[in-house]
């Protein structure tokens, strides 16, 4: 098979892991002769599906002797199969990095013969591109469910970040859709590599030089809408996994409607709105101190799709409201809806010297349709009256909920969000 | 009096700035000019003394504002920097935190516009190589909105190191010989046209990594903006990923190959061997009820020590409605002899409760289940299992091994390894007695026959 061929299979078989991040990694490794890494990730391209191409994202192989429900390469799906020897992808990531498509690779792989052998030809890929091509770009190792503790620290030698995939946000999940991957042996290896992270820093601070470990950190990706899993269940474990396992990244992939999927997945196409709420409150719990318990506010345990996450607990905690942008800490500013981490930071620059107005607001471009009901400023005193209003929410969110509509009506034609 | 100053880079502007400043000249006093726009009559730089340099301090992240802004393409970014540098240098020394100010304001949104233009040359600079029996070069066509070559160009300079590169751009360039950077003057696109072949496998992984089930165009052109699009190689089949997405999606739902319960709401509500041996002729969890003769359910006392499990019912299994009837049976019962276990003490089941088959002329070939079929049917054995607890629990062979141990279970690797697994304490796997009596050489088939022998005489142990 051409290598052409190859990768039409393994990168269309790679475009469900949703992990696309190159940043993190702080120093180009020494000795590298082509490529670098300097923190910040750069998005080369962007596909018509809105995300961006940042990565070679491919698989090893699709074989796979799990038969894992969610996943278009479970041995049990008939999809066309493919392998790339691993000189192939080498050279493939060389040359699309030389000519600057590509900020490096993300490797990922079906299971064959079995966990270690799959793990041990990934680990030969990196090592190849360090050693004998002196690459020092990104490089995203997706380790391989049970593979050994060495083999996953051998892998952090070689690659900026490492990922296991938590798969599905229950333990009950797993047993239905994927009973062949245990909960415990996947947060084992997350724990495994945490350790080896936390290690190789401390032998930094200490003043040692430790080979590299993995300087980009750990992330995960959990698959949403393939059970009834409510979003506080998702936000939960999202939230043991940044506490417990330190990681930098949780991702939330829509269940797409994959081929060959099965009648035991709900069929219909990948709720978008949910995954960009989920998104919304990761964002909340990781840079504004919410707790995924307070995020969820509706009955049923998920967040709204109506309005933003933020929004909605402002709504359920009028009593917290209005905060006064003059006076209050940092912590409260971060609680008004429409204003972001960067702006509570200008707010307080800019108090010292004056009292803000609306007009400042303005300026610093928050969302003020959202935010003046919630706000004082020293022009700006909205009544209490206004935060009692039952019709709060539509007063608010207008102009969001128009937009849903009109969307709705595009989307009809487009499946766009 | 107004002043005309003609400046173009941000050396230029500095050394003005500080006279103009050191000769209290207001910014409203000055008029600056760049060679983009119409050339002044009244051009007078040397109306400045030039002895009069002031002396001043400003804070450092100004001159690193400055220094951006510069580069930015709009004609009033000269003046603008000056009427700043003013305000800092006249009671207004906390100005730059003064986000809000429209002075300050603007400045930002230009150092904004300038990073972003910078980020997206870094992003979207597509090089080809360019090869020559001597060395090979690799060389990019980009349009900028800004001036910003020099800012960008370090950033090639470290990431491509060992290669020879050239950037150019309509009104500069850039070119790395591995040493260093020499910058010069632009070159239209015409004369870079280079294709390189290397391209068209791009396309593929661009059109392959596309999700056509979930299509947002606006993000993209929000993220790539059009205008790049000429220069980027897999901007031109974006239009045909479009008209072809709907299609794909259909495509994809056509293929869905719908089935696959499991044979979980088959079950009884009572979980005891003798109503599930009863419900198991009614499970239709796969296609495979609809050519077997009947299902054929695990046999033995609910209280055995031992339970052994196979793959799959056979010809004669499936027309007696028993496990372990038929040749493979006959085989397993000399293994039992031979250690003195009675038929009667073990239990006997498969993972697969119905025949699997082939139709060759009259004859029935066995056929092997497939992971769909095992999956399905996984709820019963569990059951059984679950309803008598065994002591020990024997694999017939890779198919129950591999469903009961691990996918990755090899049996030439593990046979006769006692396990724990999450069924039984004591779990291990042999031969399957259909494997035995199929080995042509005589000595072998003796030989794994022993092997047999020993692993049950292994599992009996105790």
């Amino acid at each position: 098979m051409e290598v052409r061929e190859k990768l039409a299979i393994l990168a269309d078989a790679a475009k469900y892991d949703a992990s696309c991040a190159s940043s993190g990694s702080k120093k180009t490794r020494a000795d590298s002769l082509i490529g670098s890494t300097e923190g910040m990730g750069i998005c080369h391209s962007y596909t018509p599906d809105g995300r961006c191409v940042s990565l070679l994202k491919i698989l090893l192989t699709n074989y796979c002797i799990y038969d894992c429900q969610y996943c278009v390469n479970r041995v049990s799906s008939d999809t066309p199969r493919a392998r790339f020897t691993v000189d192939e992808v080498v050279s493939l990531t060389m040359e699309f990095y030389k000519r600057n498509y590509i900020e490096g690779l993300f490797l990922s792989s079906g299971i064959i013969q079995n966990s270690d052998y799959t793990m041990e030809q990934m680990i030969l890929v990196a090592k190849r591109l360090r050693t004998d091509q002196r690459y020092g770009g990104y490089i995203h190792l997706k380790t391989i469910p049970n593979a050994s503790q060495a083999l996953i620290e051998e892998a952090g030698q070689w690659a900026d970040r490492l990922s296991v995939n938590i798969e599905l946000p229950t333990e009950g999940d797993l047993v239905r859709l994927a009973p062949e991957k245990k909960k415990p042996q996947i947060v084992s290896a997350m724990s495994g590599i945490r350790e080896k992270i936390d290690e190789t820093k401390q032998e930094e601070k200490a003043g040692f030089k430790p080979p590299r470990f993995a300087p980009a950190g750990q992330s995960t990706q959990m698959i949403v809408g393939a059970t009834e899993t409510p979003d506080i269940d998702v936000l939960k474990t999202a939230s043991d996994l940044y506490s417990g396992q330190k990681l930098r990244r949780v991702y939330y992939s829509a269940y797409s409607p994959i081929p060959h999927a099965d009648a035991r997945l709900p069929g219909q196409s990948p709720p978008l709105i949910r995954e960009h709420r989920l998104y919304q409150a990761d964002w909340l719990m990781r840079f504004y101190g919410f707790d995924a318990e307070e995020i969820v506010t509706e009955h049923d345990c998920n967040l709204s799709l109506e309005i933003d996450p933020k929004l909605a607990w402002a709504l359920a905690n009028r009593h917290f409201f209005p905060v006064d942008v003059n006076r209050a800490s940092y912590e409260e500013l971060l609680r008004i809806p429409g204003i972001g981490v960067r702006n509570v930071k200008r707010i307080l620059t800019l108090r010292k010297h004056r009292n803000l107005r609306s007009t400042d607001l303005r300026k610093l471009r928050v969302a003020w349709n959202r935010t003046k009901a919630f706000v004082l400023t020293a022009d700006h005193h909205p009544g209490v009256r206004d935060l009692d209003r039952l019709n709060l929410k539509t007063k608010v969110a207008t102009k969001d909920k128009q937009l849903l509509l009109f969307d709705a009506a595009g989307s009809a034609l487009s499946g766009e969000v | 009096m107004e002043r005309f100053v003609s400046i173009e880079t941000y050396e230029q502007w500095r050394t003005e700035a500080r006279r103009l400043l050191g000769a209290g000249i207001a910014p409203s006093d000055v008029h600056f000019s760049t060679l983009d726009e119409q050339p002044t009559l009244f051009a007078d730089t040397e109306s400045v003394s030039k002895t009069a340099r002031a002396n001043v301090t400003v804070p450092k992240s100004f001159l690193e504002i400055a220094q951006t802004v510069a580069c930015h393409q709009s004609p009033v970014r000269w003046e603008l920097l000056y009427r700043t540098l003013w305000r800092l240098t006249h009671n207004e020394p906390a100005l730059l935190q003064m986000v809000t100010d429209d002075d300050v304001h603007e400045l930002h949104q230009m150092k904004k516009a300038v990073t972003r233009d910078v980020h997206k040359m870094k992003a979207f600079v597509r090089f080809r190589r360019v090869a020559s029996a001597l060395e090979e070069t690799y060389v990019a066509w980009h349009r900028p909105d800004h001036r910003i070559v020099s800012l960008a160009a370090p950033f090639f300079a470290r990431r491509f190191k060992a290669m020879n590169w050239s950037i150019f751009t309509p009104i500069e360039s850039v070119v790395w010989d591995q040493q260093t950077l020499r910058y010069g003057a632009g070159v239209p696109a015409s004369e870079v046209s280079d294709e390189d072949s290397l391209e068209s496998l791009w396309k593929t992984y661009y059109a392959s990594i596309f999700n056509p089930a979930r299509v947002k165009v606006a993000m993209m052109k929000r993220e790539m903006p059009v205008r790049h699009w000429q220069t980027l190689p897999e901007a031109s089949i974006i239009q045909d990923l479009l008209d072809d997405a709907p299609q794909r999606v259909a495509d994809m739902i056509e293929r869905n190959e719908g089935f696959a319960d499991t044979a979980t709401k088959f079950l009884p509500p009572q979980p005891d061997l003798d109503s599930l041996a009863s419900a198991v002729n009614c499970c239709e969890a796969c296609d495979l009820h609809q050519f077997a003769t009947q299902a054929v359910f695990g046999e033995g006392p609910r209280d055995a020590k031992i339970v052994l499990v196979g793959e799959q019912p056979g010809d004669r299994e499936d027309i007696a409605g028993k496990p372990f009837v038929g040749p493979a049976g006959e085989l397993l019962d000399r293994a039992f002899a031979e250690l003195e276990i009675g038929r009667d003490e073990v239990y006997i089941t498969n993972v697969v409760k119905h025949f699997k088959f082939t139709q060759r002329g009259k004859r029935r070939l066995h056929k092997k289940p497939n992971s769909r079929e095992i999956y399905a049917c996984r709820p019963w054995l569990e059951a059984e299992l679950a309803a008598i607890q065994p002591h020990t629990l024997v694999c017939l062979g890779a198919t129950p091994a591999q469903a009961l141990i691990g996918r990755d279970f090899r049996i030439t690797a593990s046979r006769g390894v006692v396990q724990a697994t999450e069924w039984c304490q004591r779990t291990i796997a042999t031969w399957h007695p259909a494997a035995i009596l199929r080995m042509p050489d005589a000595a072998r088939k003796e030989q794994m026959f022993q092997e047999f022998v020993g692993d049950l005489a292994k599992a009996n142990a105790q």
